[in-house]
C-alpha cells in the first residue's frame, strides 16, 4: 500500500493506546521497563499493522514475517502488541511478570507471537540471520526483523553478526536500531558513545536509513525500501526519545527499569495524545 | 589393541554419512573445521556448510536461527573457545530456547598436547552440564564417535560433545549398543569400580589389567554420558563393588566424578576416590608427558583404587 493511502492518524490514535496499556500494563505488575517500551511503540506499530505478514490466528504459520526481540526487556510493547493484534486475550496484560502466567519478565515463546526467547542483549542479530538463512536455504520469500537497543549495540556480538549479515549477502534482514539516546546507567553518549552510527553499518555493508524512530510516515518508507535493495543487510536508526510521550520520563535513565506508582500512572496518563 | 584413531576424527566421518542421509544437516562453523574433522562435511557439502569466521558467539546465534527453520544444525570449535566464550549464547540461545543444535568440540583435556593450557579445556563437562536441556557426552574411541554423531543427529534438543584430539585405542565394538544416558561396561570386577569417559577410559582398561595383577578384580564402566547419567548403573556398581573409583581427564570441580558422587550421596554413599586435575591450567608436553604430569595415568588410578578399597574396609 502506498504510504499516501494509509490511515497515519489512526495508526497515531493506536500510538497512544499502546502508551497508555505499556504504563498499565507495567504498574500492575510492579515492575518492568517503560523508558525502552515507550520509545518503541511506533516501530512496532509499523511492523505489525503495516510491513510484516502475520496471522495472529496462525502464530507459526510457515511464511509469517519474523521479528526477533533482541532487547527482550522491552516486553511491554512486544506484549501489548500481540494483545492487541489478537494473539491472546487483552486481559492476560494483567498477568504480566505473575506467577503462574504466560507474559515472562523478558519476551518468551510461551507467548503466542513471540518468536525467541531474550533478555540477555546482544543475541537477536545472529540469531535473525540464521533465520533468514533458513529462509534462503529453503527458498522462502518471508522477512527477518531485529529490534536492538541503542546500548545493547556496545556488545561485541552484534558486530560479529553485522559482519556475517553482510558476508551472507542476507537481503532478507532488516535490524532496526531504537536509537533513544539513554542506557541503565546514562547517556550512550557518555558511557560508549556509539557515533558515527549509521556509518558504522554502511561501513559493516548495511544499506542504512536514519529516521525519526515516531514519525510513522518515515518508519513505513523506510520498511518499504527494505526488501528494494539486493544482496546487502538493511538497516534502520530509529532516533527516538526513552520515555517517549510522558514529560517526567522522556531522557530519565531512572524511567529505563521500573514502574510508575498509582499516582504517577494518573499523571502519565493525563499527558498522552497523538503525536503531531 | 590395533590402530589408535583420535574421536574427532570418527566424528567428522559420521557426519558425512549423516550428511549423505539427511539433507536438512547443516554444518556453522568457526574457522577450526580443519581441526575439529568438520571440514569433511565441507568438502562434500559446501552449500551446507557456513563459516562465520573467528565469532564463537556469532556461530551459536546462527545456528539457533537456522535450527528454527528445521535444520539440524552442528556446530564446532576447540571446547576451550566454544563452551567459554559463548557460554551466555549456549545458555540462552541453545538450552533456554531448546533449539536442536549440536555442539561438538575438540581438544578436551591436557591431551591437546603442545599448544599448552590455553587451548586445553578442562572445564567444559562442569559448565555444560550445568545447563538445562543440555546433553553431554564424551566418546572413549573411534566407534563409540560416530554412533554419538548418529545419535546426536537423531535426538532432538542441544547437545554437547567433546572429542579428542589424541589418538586413542579402539575398546569398543562396531556392534556394540551406543544409547545416550545408558553405560557400557567394559570389563567386568568384584571389588572396585572404575567410572570413566574419553581418553581415560583406556587408562581405566590398563589400570584394571594391573590391579588384576595384584588379584584386584576392577569393574570398568565406560560412562560416555555425562549428562543425563546412567544412575541406575551407578547404584548397581556401588551395591556391587562397595567403592568406586572415577577417572576423568578434567578439572575434579564438578565433572563426571562430581556427577557420579552427586547420585551415590543420594542412593548409596559409598567411598569414592576422583581422578581428574587438580584445580589447575594444563601445559605445553606431549600428551603422555601430560597424563604423568596430571596424574592422570593407569598408575594413579591403581594407587586411588587401592586407597578406595581400604577405605571401604574401614582400614
Amino acid at each position: 500500500m502506498p504510504v499516501e493511502e494509509i490511515d497515519i492518524d489512526a495508526l497515531k490514535k493506536k500510538a497512544v493506546q499502546y502508551r497508555r496499556e505499556i504504563l498499565e500494563t507495567i504498574t500492575e505488575a510492579g515492575s518492568g521497563h517503560p523508558g525502552g517500551s515507550l520509545s518503541a511503540v511506533e516501530i512496532f506499530i509499523a511492523l505489525y499493522d503495516y510491513k510484516m505478514n502475520h496471522k495472529s490466528d496462525d502464530p507459526k504459520w510457515e511464511d509469517r514475517d519474523r521479528l526477533i526481540v533482541s532487547k527482550g526487556h522491552i516486553s511491554p510493547v512486544t506484549y501489548v502488541t500481540l494483545a492487541n493484534c489478537g494473539y491472546f486475550p487483552k486481559e492476560e496484560l494483567k498477568g504480566f511478570r505473575k506467577f503462574g502466567r504466560i507474559l515472562q519478565g523478558h519476551v518468551h515463546i510461551k507467548v503466542p507471537g513471540v518468536e525467541f526467547n531474550t533478555g540477555s542483549l546482544g543475541h537477536g542479530l545472529s540469531v535473525a540471520n540464521g533465520i533468514a538463512m533458513g529462509a534462503k536455504l529453503l527458498k522462502k520469500d518471508f522477512k527477518t526483523y531485529c529490534i536492538m537497543g541503542d546500548g545493547e549495540i556496545q556488545e561485541g556480538s552484534v558486530w560479529e553478526a553485522a559482519m556475517s549479515a553482510a558476508h551472507f549477502k542476507l537481503d532478507n534482514v532488516c535490524a532496526i536500531v531504537d536509537y533513544n539516546k539513554v542506557q541503565e546507567n546514562g547517556p550512550v553518549s557518555e558511557i560508549k558513545g556509539l557515533e558515527p552510527l549509521a556509518d558504522k553499518f554502511r561501513s559493516f555493508g548495511f544499506e542504512t536509513r536514519e529516521v525519526i524512530g515516531h514519525n510513522l510516515k518515515q518508519l513505513i518508507i523506510a520498511l518499504d525500501e527494505f526488501g528494494t535493495i539486493k544482496d546487502k543487510p538493511f538497516a534502520i536508526i530509529a532516533h527516538t526519545i526513552k520515555g517517549k510521550g510522558i514529560s517526567f520520563m522522556e531522557g530519565e535513565k531512572s524511567w529505563h527499569g521500573k514502574a510508575p506508582n498509582g499516582d504517577q500512572l494518573k499523571e502519565a496518563l493525563k499527558e498522552l495524545a497523538p503525536e503531531e | 589393541m590395533s590402530e589408535k584413531i583420535p574421536t574427532r576424527d570418527g566424528f567428522g566421518k559420521e557426519l558425512v554419512e549423516l550428511g549423505r542421509e539427511n539433507d536438512k544437516i547443516v554444518v556453522v562453523s568457526a574457522d577450526l573445521e580443519d581441526a575439529t574433522r568438520a571440514e569433511y562435511f565441507k568438502k562434500e557439502f559446501p552449500d551446507r556448510f557456513f563459516s562465520v569466521g573467528i565469532a564463537e558467539q556469532d556461530m551459536v546465534g546462527m545456528a539457533a536461527g537456522l535450527s528454527m527453520q528445521g535444520f539440524v544444525v552442528f556446530i564446532n570449535s576447540f571446547a576451550a573457545f566454544l563452551t567459554n566464550r559463548a557460554y551466555d549464547m549456549l545458555r540462552l540461545d541453545l538450552c533456554y530456547n531448546d533449539c536442536n543444535v549440536k555442539v561438538i568440540c575438540s581438544h578436551g583435556g591436557v591431551t591437546v598436547g603442545q599448544d599448552g593450557a590455553s587451548a586445553q579445556c578442562l572445564e567444559d563437562f562442569a559448565i555444560m552440564r550445568a545447563l538445562p536441556n543440555m546433553k553431554v557426552v564424551c566418546p572413549c574411541d573411534d566407534f563409540e564417535a560416530r554412533k554419538a554423531t548418529r545419535a546426536f543427529a537423531r535426538e532432538i534438543g542441544p547437545m554437547y560433545m567433546s572429542t579428542s584430539r589424541a589418538p586413542l585405542p579402539v575398546l569398543t565394538k562396531a556392534d556394540d549398543k551406543f544409547i545416550i544416558g545408558k553405560a557400557n561396561v567394559l570389563r567386568e570386577g568384584k571389588d572396585v569400580t572404575i567410572i570413566a569417559c574419553g581418553v581415560m577410559v583406556a587408562e581405566a582398561m590398563a589400570a584394571a589389567e594391573r590391579l588384576a595383577k595384584d588379584d584386584i578384580e576392577a569393574k570398568v564402566v565406560n560412562m560416555h554420558t555425562i549428562k543425563p547419567i546412567d544412575e541406575e548403573m551407578i547404584i548397581a556398581c556401588a551395591k556391587e563393588t562397595g567403592s568406586i573409583v572415577t577417572a576423568e581427564e578434567h578439572q575434579i570441580t564438578a565433572g563426571l566424578g562430581s556427577a557420579v558422587a552427586e547420585v551415590l550421596v543420594k542412593n548409596c554413599p559409598v567411598p569414592v576416590e576422583m581422578i581428574g586435575v587438580n584445580d589447575s591450567f594444563g601445559e605445553s608436553g606431549s600428551p603422555e608427558e601430560l597424563l604423568s604430569k596430571f596424574n592422570l595415568k593407569d598408575v594413579n588410578i591403581v594407587e586411588a583404587a587401592k586407597k578406595v578399597i581400604e577405605r571401604a574396609a574401614g582400614v
